[in-house]
């Protein structure tokens, strides 16, 4: 690696920058070599940001979904969790796709309505209500929440989230679902 | 710790030979003569790298199917963060490499590198050339709008021209009838699965035959030193390849690249036009008219291809000075004045673009939808200046209040009072057009008033002053006893189009249309903005 040490001083064509002869130095070469690697730095980085943010950075939501109708809810018993389900229209990428969505839907004692995120807040399986136990239970890890949402048993880190909920008319609407926090 | 270093640097090497192998690369003698012109290649090498990994992110959001593709090229451009750059780096480095390629090989033909032992270097040279335009014409097509549609549909019609194979070559392109999901499928295979892996494999050869012979000298080299090929002609690769880079960035994150409507075969009006550098092909074609048609489509560019491959065994005199190299020079000055010269006629022979071919998909596009009473009060707010005291878009706020919920808050009655205290010699045309703008805009669409270009803003004023409305629906607002004008550019061409403004009696029979003779640029404004209307009307 030290060429330019053992290599005969020789002109090629006359003096040439600096007023000596061309001869390749250390002080070029460390000069070449910064150039190299600051260039190099310069074009990674401005391919590496841009793709982090292409990959990383989700889009923008576009067109803000309404209110979801959810079905009347004159009939429900405090106590008597009902699994409905709805259509939604979501946004997928550059789809915009109608998918089957479902709520667990209680009534409270006080007439308040809640409605659950269908899925467990562990790792996403799908629960039911188990009458006979009176509780929801998880069948991948045996989370357990009870009638309110809150973690009787199991793995589950947090409590049942929620849909953002109004009535109408006697009729559920169902807006966002919201992450709980957990207890 | 730099003996730690070291020591794990050598342990590496002892295991996988990487460190050594790499130092005998880089350490590669080079000829004295060796220079700022041997930089070309290197170029084309760092720009297929930008295109294969900027190709992989594109197709992390894309779908390749036809429908799909155009929808998820349109995510790309307009939602994907950096969507916009990702896509310009991939298309104008695609333009770029050609450039490169071109450079590269005048570079190699005027030293006359080509000559023995390095013709096959040559050889595999010319079949990446190729390859670098099979990548242009496949890629073109993926986009799936109107320029991808026509041009590739030319491109199809070519090949099926070639004696013999012809029907063969269409076949295989899935072109026998019309373009559909068969040829954009194979497109997309040949662009992604074919293509990509021939070039690398074909680079590969390329460089380790320029390392088995060596780079090759001067004819005075023979007597000097040599040079490391590391750092001193790296570092020349490496300034070369910063300012390409750089260039190409620049047109990548200022340049946007143009997604034109949807593909519709239906189209009458679009006339393809190609890449620029296939230009000159497409002007030699028209030149020859009169002579058959394969003479232009295959025999010549055949016989280009193979002047190129056998110029290394043409051309075997002994190693001379560039600057001795007359002949060469005054072939490559040939080449390059005759390709200028048809690109040159090509880019004046074709008519421009029309306004509604240049409106860019990639945009917002939600004007589009507007009645034409709207459109004019989008026409009247710019003229009005209405802005100086009104936001449209979530910005600074001024003295008057945002107006996209307008709707919310006032009625027509009240917006008419507002006007005549506010507003001085508003026409009432003028306030009931800006009232129905005012009760369109939402939260969501208030870029209408940015976007609308003011072809369309011209055109529905024109379409309104004349009472159009009375007998035409546009966007589902109107009369009808003529035909919804929606979807016309899917029926007539813009000279008909024209012609029946004109005279509709000769174009149409027994239509109770009076004549109507706009001058210029009226007449090309209100066609423009017919012709940029959706096919259908929203919510249809």
């Amino acid at each position: 690696m030290s060429q330019e040490n053992n290599r005969p001083t020789m002109t090629t064509h006359g003096a040439t920058e600096l007023g000596t002869a061309e001869t390749y130095g250390p002080t070029r070469r460390a000069f070449h070599l910064a150039v190299i690697y600051v260039l190099g730095a310069i074009i990674g980085l401005a391919m590496a940001i841009p793709t982090a943010l292409y990959l990383l950075i989700p889009p923008k939501p576009r067109g803000r979904t309404g209110w979801i109708d959810a079905g009347d809810i004159s009939q429900l018993t405090p106590g008597q969790p009902v699994e409905v389900s709805f259509q939604e229209s979501r946004l997928d990428g550059w789809k915009l796709s109608t998918e089957k969505k479902t709520a667990w839907v209680v009534k409270e004692p006080d007439n308040k309505i809640v409605a659950f995120g269908p899925l467990c807040t562990h790792l996403a399986c799908p629960y039911h209500w188990e009458a006979s136990e009176d509780k929801f239970l998880c069948p991948c890890h045996g989370s357990e929440f009870s009638i309110d949402g809150k973690v009787v048993a199991g793995p589950a880190p947090r409590p049942l989230d929620r849909y953002v909920t109004k009535i109408e008319n006697n009729r559920l609407q169902l807006g966002e679902l919201k992450r709980s926090i957990p207890a | 710790m730099q003996k730690k270093f070291d020591q794990f640097i050598e342990a590496f090497d002892r295991r996988t030979g990487l460190h050594t192998g790499l130092q005998k690369f880089l350490y590669e003698e080079i000829p004295a003569s060796s220079g700022w012109h041997q930089v070309f290649g290197s170029v084309a090498l760092f720009l297929i790298l930008i295109q294969f990994f900027t190709g992989i992110m594109l197709a992390f959001n894309y779908a390749p199917t036809p429908g799909d593709a155009y929808s998820s090229v349109r995510y790309i451009m307009t939602e994907v963060t950096a969507g916009r750059l990702m896509r310009g780096l991939h298309h104008w480095g695609a333009s770029m490499i050609i450039v490169i390629v071109v450079l590269h090989m005048v570079q190699v033909f005027l030293w006359g590198a080509y000559k023995k032992p390095r013709e096959g270097t040559w050889i595999v040279g010319v079949i990446l050339l190729l390859l670098t335009l099979a990548y242009g014409l496949t890629g073109y097509l993926l986009p799936w709008d109107n320029r991808a549609y026509f041009g590739t549909q030319v491109t199809t019609q070519i090949g099926a021209t070639v004696p013999i194979v012809g029907p063969y070559v269409s076949r295989l392109l899935g072109s026998t009838g019309d373009i559909g999901v068969v040829t954009f499928a194979r497109f997309y295979g040949l662009h992604v699965l074919l293509l990509p892996p021939a070039t690398m494999l074909l680079i590969g050869f390329h460089v380790y035959l320029v390392r088995r012979h060596g780079v090759a000298p001067g004819p005075q080299d023979e007597a000097k030193p040599k040079k490391s090929f590391f750092p001193e002609q790296v570092f020349k690769d490496t300034v070369a390849v910063f300012v390409a880079f750089a260039i190409l960035f620049v047109m990548a994150a200022a340049v946007k690249v143009p997604l034109e409507r949807l593909a519709d075969p239906t189209d009458t009006s679009y006339t393809p036009r190609p890449e620029w550098y296939f230009l000159f092909l497409f002007q030699t074609l028209k030149i020859l008219t009169g002579v058959p048609e394969v003479v232009g489509t295959v025999i010549l560019p055949t016989l280009a291809i193979l002047a190129l491959i056998l110029a290394p065994f043409i051309d075997r005199g002994k190693l001379v000075r560039v600057r001795q190299r007359g002949l060469a020079a005054g072939i490559v000055l040939l080449a390059g004045l005759g390709w200028g010269g048809l690109t040159l006629a090509a880019i004046k022979g074709t008519p421009p673009p029309t306004a509604a071919e240049q409106i860019d998909f990639a945009g917002p596009i939600q004007w589009m939808q507007l009645a034409p009473m709207e459109m004019a009060g989008v026409h009247y707010f710019h003229e009005e200046h209405c802005d100086s005291c009104h936001n449209v878009t979530p910005g600074t706020p001024k003295n008057g209040p945002n107006l996209l919920d307008t709707a919310n808050r006032h009625d027509a009655a009240w917006m008419t009072a507002h006007f005549q205290k506010n507003v001085t010699n508003l026409s009432d045309t003028q306030s009931k057009a800006l009232i129905a703008l005012m009760q369109k805009l939402t939260p969501d669409n208030g870029d209408v008033i940015d976007s609308a270009p003011d072809f369309a803003q011209e055109g529905a004023v024109i379409f309104q002053k004349n009472g159009c409305p009375a007998c035409h629906k546009i966007n589902g607002v109107g009369g009808v006893i003529g035909p919804s004008l929606n979807g016309l550019g899917n029926r007539r061409t813009e000279a008909w189009v024209v012609e029946h403004f004109q005279n509709p009696q000769k174009m149409s029979k027994g239509t109770s249309m009076p004549p109507y003779k706009f001058a210029n640029p009226d007449m090309q404004n209100i066609v423009s903005y017919l012709f940029t209307l959706p096919d259908k009307a929203p919510g249809q």
